[in-house]
């Protein structure tokens, strides 16, 4: 493999001065006060090594609150990355490298830190009053409560400050760089060069040459700390971990989404509407596509999240894609609307960025919880199809998954991420137009059917055979004037009925079409690289990667297990019955309370048993582990 | 005055006319196949009547033309127009309507909507699609009652209303439609009644011409739940004194009564003899300042009709939000040199930094 190495000098000429040990992964963690900058240096350490070849993956964790009180537990903010020289399946469990940069950074996440992981502090902030808003009565740098770390304090704001001592800025100022410096001194730690970053600074802060020249200075004067200090005696390497062949880009899970979105109109040949109303963890979905203009991008800010959803079903009325974008408390909202939807049969994309609940919830952290909402959550029997994304970059093919179901079958599809998704990042191997899926898109511009009289006559409610779908003839075609709405339809003519049987018929034709998608998406692959597993893990959604990993995991001691993972929560793939029916023992883990378990259970009638967290962040692959080894264990056992 | 901002004036602007030599249409022609299911003496029979008769003399192709509704009487609308036609849920027609007419800069898109539907689940939607100027039509039609859900008061009926659901007389001070408008920055606003055939089409004529948001706000008789809230402007003689027909340019006043502005800002009604000439109040529909249009609102505040204005309050041009979305759409899209080709798609997913494994 190869990658176009832009170095520093800086980093190129020195880094070979301490011994260099190759370490096949490292999780890193960088923590801080929310205004510290966390989020920012995790990112671009991310993009460093994605450039570099590695593969990763990330987990940004952050307050609700957009700048918490300063040194305070809740307004610690951290951004974990795994990185790896093979493919990555988790942003890992536990950190191997914890960056604090106060005692309420220390303290928050500590915990999660096993014996002998590395500490970097700035001491700087370990003040005593510091110490004391988090609770420590004597500073844990000098207590002897960290022997079993190897810590790092150092004086990193003094060190910046007195690194920056030439610049035309203020004090303040040139404390926030030390942000950059952290970065500069992690890079020299894993010899990464900083030409990315320091390309980014150039561009970010292209307009502040005080703040541009400071930041690459405070970013090069951490590398030479490194250097320098006799406080690290080696540095590290990660190799590039080797994957197939293309060019590769980082990306986070609500950007793919939109770029999904974007290809999928693309593709269509239709115009992308969105509707929106801005709310955490699916804001930046709103944010991207505002700047697409140039791909016909149409976004309208809407006045509440009823109001989003509605621009989108007229958008779609008119002939293009609409599309809204939410997270659980703006689905509940919308629930009125896609119902309509779902009775007017036109494509309509919802949106649902998963986040914690019920109500407002946990906005900025994680959870699998709305997938009941997502199928029963509407009056009266109003099926739609849903789909969710396993990955960060699967964000993209599920978008254009979810587009093709709803303009294929003239239906909403609730597109399920989450929180984790929406922020995490991974790299994506960047897919070549010409290969995406073709989404044919005809609109109905011709009479369909004879009156009683033997004329020429529109009927919108008569139904393609093979998807059940109906026509889609749009506004400005002449002889088509029709009417729809919320009201019951008549089959075939659409108009106003309140007849008993024809209700009930159009009640099964509706759920009907949504389970004849079954017939156009794949079944459900399992993987069991032993071929005799007795049990079956099955996911959805975003724990695809702890699920991967703790097979993995599981397998290195001889625990047996195989894998699957739906893609498509209604309908299900037409094997799921078959495929679960071949395991002693089926086990479903959910960042719910067993939401997909009770729909498998209900649908198959198989014992799937439910192993569930709701904590705002991904389970762990080695907690999974565990329990596939329990399971397997147990099954053994009884032979 | 209206300034030109190079924006086009018209409502119908960009809606394609009959074409030349094509034979015109006729009432006929936009008259659905359904059999029309409001009470018998209902206000909503005049309205549809009228809305019949002037469609066709908009000249517009039908195919181009969309009407969409709420929830309530009124918003079966729909279904009796040879059109293209949405009947969506209750209070969230404009939503629809923005979506649509932002899309589709060839439609003439017009929303049906009642006092319950625009102004209690609704009210949101209403003031949010005036103040951004969308280019649709909002025709509500007041009868200051809840008629589907059988005859409970509204956001409009007066205080002290007896209904099922207020028993005692309600307690809500009503909404004037007129005030609410002007102060959600509506760029026109109208009222009209269903009994008045002419005066009703020359006001749609009106909302047509417009290029941005109306509210025409329609009295409407509800024979069954309110019946004669509006019968004293329907009285020949009571009418001649009540009602101020509202002329762009011309004094408002009605039968010896005369409007004139009042030291407190308010607009009152005091006999011709009483009123100080430069105190008159002459009507301008053009005017920026909404501050006159809303005293003249005012006058049917109390709910009594004392002194009902009708015709357009207010007319005024503003860039519409449509036309400005479209713009900057397109502005974006001629910027980047033409429709997005698959080769600018590959562009953005690959983004600026990305890196090559193998080859």
């Amino acid at each position: 493999m190869a990658h176009t190495a832009i170095g520093s000098p800086r980093a190129g000429d020195h880094h070979m001065s301490k011994p260099v040990q190759q370490l096949d992964r490292v999780v890193i963690r960088f923590a801080g006060d929310s205004g510290d900058g966390m989020q920012l240096t995790g990112d671009r350490f991310t993009s460093d090594a994605a450039f570099h070849g590695n593969d990763l993956s990330t987990l940004p964790n952050f307050p609700a609150e957009i700048r918490a009180p300063q040194g305070t537990i809740h307004g610690v903010s951290s951004f974990q990355l795994h990185i790896a020289d093979h493919d990555v399946l988790t942003p890992g469990d536990a950190p191997d490298v914890l960056v604090a940069m106060n005692p309420a950074a220390l303290k928050a996440n500590l915990a999660d830190l096993p014996r002998g992981a590395t500490i970097i502090v700035d001491t700087d902030e370990f003040s005593r009053r510091n110490l004391a808003k988090v609770g420590y009565a004597a500073s844990p740098l000098d207590d002897g409560s960290l022997e079993s770390y190897h810590v790092h304090a150092l004086p990193l704001t003094s060190i910046t400050v007195d690194a920056l001592a030439e610049h035309p800025l203020t004090r303040k100022d040139k404390e926030r760089a030390k942000n950059m410096f952290a970065l500069g001194l992690l890079s020299w730690l894993y010899t990464r060069p900083t030409s990315t970053t320091e390309r980014f600074i150039l561009s970010k802060f292209a307009r502040k040459p005080d703040l541009l020249a400071a930041n690459v200075a405070a970013l090069r004067a951490g590398f030479a700390f490194g250097e320098t200090t006799e406080d690290f005696a080696h540095t590290y390497q990660v190799a590039a971990a080797s994957m197939p062949d293309g060019t590769y880009r980082n990306i986070t899970g609500n950007v793919a989404l939109s770029y999904g979105l974007v290809a999928a109109a693309h593709q269509a040949g239709l115009r992308l509407v969105l509707g929106s109303y801005p709310i955490t963890p699916a804001s930046d979905i709103l944010h991207t596509l505002s700047g697409l203009k140039r791909f016909d991008v149409t976004t309208m800010q809407a006045e509440d999240e009823i109001a989003g959803v509605g621009i989108a079903i007229g958008a779609s009325f008119g002939g293009a894609l609409g599309v809204t974008t939410t997270s659980g408390p703006g689905l509940a909202l919308k629930a009125e609307a896609i119902g309509l939807a779902v009775s007017l049969e036109l494509p309509l994309v919802v949106v649902n960025v998963q986040r914690g609940g019920p109500s407002t919830g946990l906005p900025t952290k994680t959870e699998q919880a709305d997938l009941l909402q997502a199928m029963f959550g509407r009056n009266g029997e109003s099926p739609v199809a849903i789909v969710a994304p396993q990955s960060p970059t699967d964000c993209f093919d599920a978008a254009i998954e979810a587009c093709r179901i709803a303009t294929a079958y003239r239906t909403p599809v609730i597109l399920l991420s989450d929180g984790y998704l929406a922020n995490g990042s991974e790299p994506w191997k960047v897919p070549v137009p010409a290969e995406l899926p073709a989404l044919d898109v005809t609109f109905t511009t011709e009479p369909n059917g004879v009156d009683a009289s033997g004329s020429p006559v529109f009927q919108p409610y008569l139904r393609d055979p093979e998807t059940l779908a109906r026509p889609w003839a749009i506004p400005g075609t002449p002889g088509l004037e029709h009417r729809i709405g919320g009201i019951e339809k008549a089959d075939v003519t659409g108009n106003i009925s309140y007849d008993p049987d024809n209700h009930e018929l159009m009640t099964k034709l509706r759920a009907g079409k949504i389970a004849k998608v079954a017939d156009t998406i794949p079944g459900l692959e399992v993987d069991d690289p032993d071929g005799d597993a007795r049990v079956l893990v099955i996911g959805w959604g975003s724990t695809y990667g702890p699920i991967r990993q703790a097979a993995r995991s599981a397998r290195l001691t001889g625990h047996r297990v195989a894998t699957t993972h739906l893609r498509h929560l209604n309908p299900f793939p037409l094997n799921t019955g078959e495929v679960l029916r071949r395991y002693e023992r089926v086990i479903m883990p959910e960042m719910n309370l067993g939401q997909c378990a009770m729909l498998l259970r209900a649908a198959y009638l198989v014992d799937v048993q439910s192993h569930t967290a709701v904590r705002g962040l991904p389970f762990k692959a080695s907690e999974l582990a565990e329990i596939i080894r329990t399971a397997v264990d147990g099954l053994e056992a009884t032979k | 005055m209206s300034i030109d901002l190079g924006m086009p004036s018209s409502g119908v602007a960009f809606v394609p006319q009959l074409a030349e030599g094509s034979p015109a249409l006729g009432r006929k022609d936009y008259t659905s196949d359904q059999d029309v299911r409001w009470c018998p003496g209902c206000g909503d029979y005049a309205i549809l009547a009228a809305m019949q008769g002037f469609l066709p003399e908009l000249g517009l192709r039908k195919e181009n033309i969309v009407f969409i509704s709420g929830i309530g009487c009124s918003s079966r609308f729909p279904y009796y127009l040879d059109t293209y036609g949405l009947h969506s849920i209750h209070g969230r027609a404009p939503t629809f309507a923005t979506g649509l007419a932002t899309a589709r800069e060839d439609l003439s898109v017009w929303v049906i909507t009642g006092d319950g539907d625009a102004l209690s689940i609704g009210g949101n939607h209403l003031i949010h699609a005036l103040r951004r100027n969308v280019n649709i039509k909002i025709l509500l039609f007041n009868n200051e009652i809840y008629g589907l859900t059988k005859g409970q008061y509204s956001p409009t009926s007066r205080a002290g209303t007896i209904t099922k659901s207020s028993p005692l007389g309600s307690l809500d001070a009503p909404f004037t439609p007129v005030s609410v408008a002007l102060g959600a920055e509506a760029t026109f606003v109208a009222r009209t009644m269903d009994s008045e055939r002419k005066h009703l089409t020359e006001v749609l004529h009106a909302a047509a011409a417009h290029r941005g948001a109306a509210l025409v706000e329609i009295y409407q008789n509800c024979p069954i739940f309110n019946d004669g809230a509006f019968d004293v402007l329907k009285d020949k003689d009571e009418a001649a004194a009540r009602i101020l027909w509202l002329k762009d340019g011309e004094e408002v006043a009605t039968g010896d009564r005369v409007a004139v502005r009042a030291d407190d800002g308010s607009i009152q009604v005091v006999p011709r003899a009483e009123a100080s000439p430069t105190r008159i109040v002459r009507h301008s529909v053009d005017t920026e300042h909404p501050s006159s249009a809303f005293a003249l609102s005012r006058l049917t505040s109390d709910g009594l009709l004392a002194h009902v204005p009708m015709g357009v309050f207010r007319d005024v041009s503003r860039p519409t939000y449509d036309d400005m979305v479209r713009g900057q759409v397109s502005a974006a899209v001629e910027a980047a040199g033409g429709p997005a080709t698959d080769a600018d798609l590959a562009a953005l997913l690959a983004g600026r930094d990305t890196w090559t494994v193998g080859g």
